[in-house]
């Protein structure tokens, strides 16, 4: 008899059956749009010219060796990683209240903080804190929360799928009506999946009201620089509320920036009151950690650290990302046009309204199968298309497709 | 304009405080310090200290003779390799790491013929080191072992075991952690039978946490004998094994050998988890290489089984990263490179060997009190002197000598 004999099979994830799909189908000119990474114009991943410089640097780094990095990670990636979030000159780290977690990704960042908040936020192991996060949000928010023990996970309002765009008076609703305390995950740009942010008039009304009501910040920060092309605009957000005076979390993730999708390297940024209780705080993530990785991976964080702490590769490096969000924006700028030639009914402003990766097109579900079905372009069943799937080669079949999608299936 | 704030620890104070005139609030004013971690407070101990001869034999690393961690010159060399391909793709793997790394690091623990892979129902994860791969096993568990009610334990680890443990399980939401009696301070060596009787009374179905070779931190292993009465009581009382398996490979410089107590659970046809780490036996320790093996009775419930750990890497770190794992595949999968790689690993064991040899050589010379062939009788980087905690304290005040409290050492 099987102890896991009755385990039920797990509900699949979205995104990587529609890859298997997408694999599977034998139609040439099929088109992945639901891909979560960057990719260049002819449709293959990039891996950044300054990335592959700083390889050879640690390959031919003979002093470097490759023992346990420290509970915490890597301490000039943790501080550089940092000051890409809060700017070098920021108030907070030259008071001393700003520390960090090396951790395995994003997705690692937002764990230790959840963990962390389950034991010490709002009492002691206080499960009962409401989260809030966005509605939609990236999928596995919901899971890295629960997982971490919170059982009150809630929506709040963002998008507003008849106007397309930020549902600005539903989202401060939220933030008014939700119990104090409460927790929210905010993205910090390049909202994922809907590519609508707050403009910063907005941030500021969002900011006041959690100020006022005890809210936690937890920015959840994946796409800096990728989004406008320049990490000090993806990061006017995090700044304004550091300078608000927020205790908070920023989950930070270097996987595309740096297209390490592969090495785990993100970075949970910690601002505190004070020095003394950065260091309390930092003391019990040293538990937590030591619990679940017990030291984070080291290669991609030395990486990162190398470029950022050397002017030339730091240089070329923002530069690098410039190219990937340029291409988007350009993709971005095509594709609206192309839509707005075809007199495609309905308005395509969005698309270039929208930012980052991700463009939620509106296409509501029947019309999203039509394209999958009938035409091999493969996106999420909410709409949602990841723009670094197009391309000047199949950027017109893209449109066109959209155009008799539209037109033939209401 | 700064007030001073509270700096007690805070418990209780809900003061505003202003800086540059903004209102900080108040947020983690209740977070206590946490108690440090005895691993580091010995080694700030040992850095503080002045004294020239001082050693440090509480690491928890294999270090060459020049007091370092190296990597042989394969790895730097397929290292070197795997760093300037240009065919190598930085996209996110499979949330259950390199398929070539699994496959090899299930292939090494059990066996390449080996029923259960064989019949299809081994599941292999890899995952953030060895941690990883208890606490991914301790969430399986927690989740869905035995469905049919909230199994919370209990679990039980040999006294002493590596520190960090307990706390994993209890961190997966496991609170009902035990111990069974291991190391006899007295006999200084495995009180197999008072383990037998531990583990007799404890509840049908309780998870039991095993080392199958170079235990740590005593170095003392069961004999064949024993793991074979253990397994029959296992089988009886339905218990689960969970296997530790940090160092393949560098007990007794025989694979096969120092897996041999999970070949001969799976050969019985029993369900288990094993959570191995290549961190030692490849010098790999930043990179994090571990791996979690799931033995299932049924190949029918595997793919359910897949899907849930699947689940809860995601929530984990959702993917492992990959520079190691990919070193490593390389290495396992190469027959040439497989053995010059397990060639260095029994040299590694043979300077063990050697040191263990002279150490008791040299306490039999210099007349110290006591026997000291457990010694040579433990296996892989840890030894357990059987020194108590004032002869530990002693060492480590009046002679500069760090050992961990229970007396236990790092051998290189």
């Amino acid at each position: 008899m099987s102890l896991f004999g009755e385990v039920p099979q797990a509900t699949p994830v979205a995104v990587f059956k529609l890859s298997n799909d997408f694999k599977e189908d034998a139609n040439p000119k099929k088109v992945n749009l639901g891909v979560g990474a960057y990719r260049t114009d002819e449709g293959q991943p990039w891996v950044l010219p300054v990335v592959k410089k700083v390889e050879k640097i640690i390959v031919a780094d003979n002093s470097l060796n490759h023992e346990y990095l420290a509970i915490l990670g890597l301490p000039e990636f943790r501080s550089s990683a940092s000051k890409i979030a809060l700017g070098e000159d920021s108030p907070a780290i030259q008071e001393n209240r700003v520390g960090a977690v090396q951790c395995l990704g994003g997705t690692g960042a937002l764990k230790m903080g959840a963990e962390f908040l389950r034991r010490w936020y709002n009492g002691n192991d206080n499960t009962k804190t409401p989260v809030y996060v966005s509605a939609p949000t990236w999928e596995n928010h919901n899971a890295v929360f629960s997982n971490a023990g919170f059982e009150d996970i809630r929506p709040y309002k963002y998008w507003d799928a008849e106007k397309r765009g930020l549902d600005l008076d539903g989202f401060l609703g939220d933030l008014e009506s939700a119990p104090k305390h409460s927790i929210f995950v905010l993205h910090a740009c390049a909202h994922n999946p809907t590519g609508t942010d707050p403009t910063h008039v907005e941030w500021m009304q969002v900011a006041e009201v959690m100020k006022r009501r005890k809210l936690f910040v937890f920015f959840d920060s994946a796409y800096q620089g990728f989004a406008s092309g320049c990490l000090d605009k993806d990061a006017w957000a995090v700044r304004y509320f550091v300078t608000q005076g927020f205790e908070m979390f920023c989950a930070q993730s270097f996987s595309k920036n740096f297209g390490l999708y592969n090495e785990r390297v993100g970075n949970l940024t910690i601002v505190a009151r004070d020095s003394d209780n950065l260091k309390r705080v930092l003391s019990q993530m040293e538990k937590i950690v030591r619990v679940t990785w017990s030291n984070p991976p080291s290669q991609g964080a030395r990486l990162v650290a190398i470029t950022l702490n050397t002017p030339e590769l730091f240089a070329e490096w923002k530069d690098n990302v410039k190219t990937m969000a340029d291409r988007v924006l350009l993709m971005r700028a095509s594709l609206q046009a192309k839509l707005q030639a075809l007199e495609t009914p309905g308005t395509w402003d969005h698309i270039t309204q929208q930012i980052g990766m991700f463009s939620f097109t509106g296409l509501n579900p029947k019309q999203v199968e039509y394209m999958i079905k009938e035409r091999s372009i493969y996106l999420m069943a909410s709409g949602r298309i990841n723009m670094c799937g197009l391309t000047t080669k199949n950027i017109d079949y893209v449109a066109e497709s959209i155009h008799e999608t539209v037109v033939n299936v209401q | 304009m700064r007030q001073t704030c509270n700096s007690d620890g805070g418990v209780g104070s809900t003061e505003n405080v202003q800086v540059r005139g903004i209102t900080l609030l108040p947020i983690f004013v209740d977070t206590p310090i946490a108690a440090p971690n005895p691993e580091t407070k010995l080694l700030a101990d040992f850095k503080k200290d002045t004294y020239l001869s001082k050693v440090y034999l509480a690491g928890r690393e294999y270090l060459n003779e020049e007091g370092q961690t190296s990597v042989s010159p394969l790895i730097g060399k397929i290292m070197q390799q795997i760093g300037t391909d240009p065919t190598l793709c930085p996209e996110y793997p499979s949330y259950f790491g390199l398929p070539e790394f699994t496959r090899r690091a299930t292939e090494l623990v059990l066996g390449r013929d080996c029923h259960a892979i064989v019949e299809n129902r081994v599941l292999g994860v890899q995952t953030v080191g060895s941690t990883g791969a208890v606490r991914l096993g301790a969430e399986l568990l927690k989740h869905w072992y035995n469905v049919s009610g909230v199994w919370c334990g209990p679990v039980y680890l040999s006294s002493p075991c590596d520190d960090s443990l307990a706390g994993i399980f209890e961190a997966a939401g496991i609170q009902d952690v035990r111990r069974y009696r291991y190391w006899d301070t007295e006999q200084r060596g495995v009180c197999v039978q008072k383990m037998m009787e531990d583990l007799e009374m404890a509840p049908e179905q309780s998870v039991i946490v095993l080392s199958a070779s170079a235990h740590c931190p005593t170095g003392s292993d069961l004999s064949q004998k024993h793991w074979r009465l253990l397994t029959q009581l296992m089988v009886r009382c339905m218990f689960f094994p969970f296997f530790l398996l940090p160092a393949q490979g560098l007990c007794h410089g025989d694979f096969e050998q120092d897996a041999w107590p999970v070949r001969l659970c799976a050969s019985l046809g029993m369900e288990l988890l094993c959570a191995q780490s290549f961190s030692h036996s490849f010098g790999l320790y930043g990179e994090r290489v571990g791996h979690l093996l799931c033995v299932l009775k049924q190949s029918s419930t595997l793919l359910a089984v897949q899907s849930q750990a699947e689940k809860q890497v995601r929530a984990l770190w959702s993917r492992p990263s990959v520079g190691g794992a990919r070193v490593v595949a390389t290495v396992l999968c190469n027959p040439a490179h497989h053995v010059e790689w397990q060639e260095g690993v029994k040299s590694m064991v043979e300077r063990g060997i050697l040191v263990r040899e002279r150490l008791r050589e040299k306490l039999r010379l210099l007349g110290c009190p006591g026997s000291w062939d457990h010694l040579i009788q433990q296996g892989g980087l840890y030894c357990c002197t059987g020194l108590n905690v004032q002869q530990v304290e002693f060492l480590e005040k009046r002679r500069h000598i760090y050992l961990h409290p229970n007396g236990c050492l790092n051998l290189k």
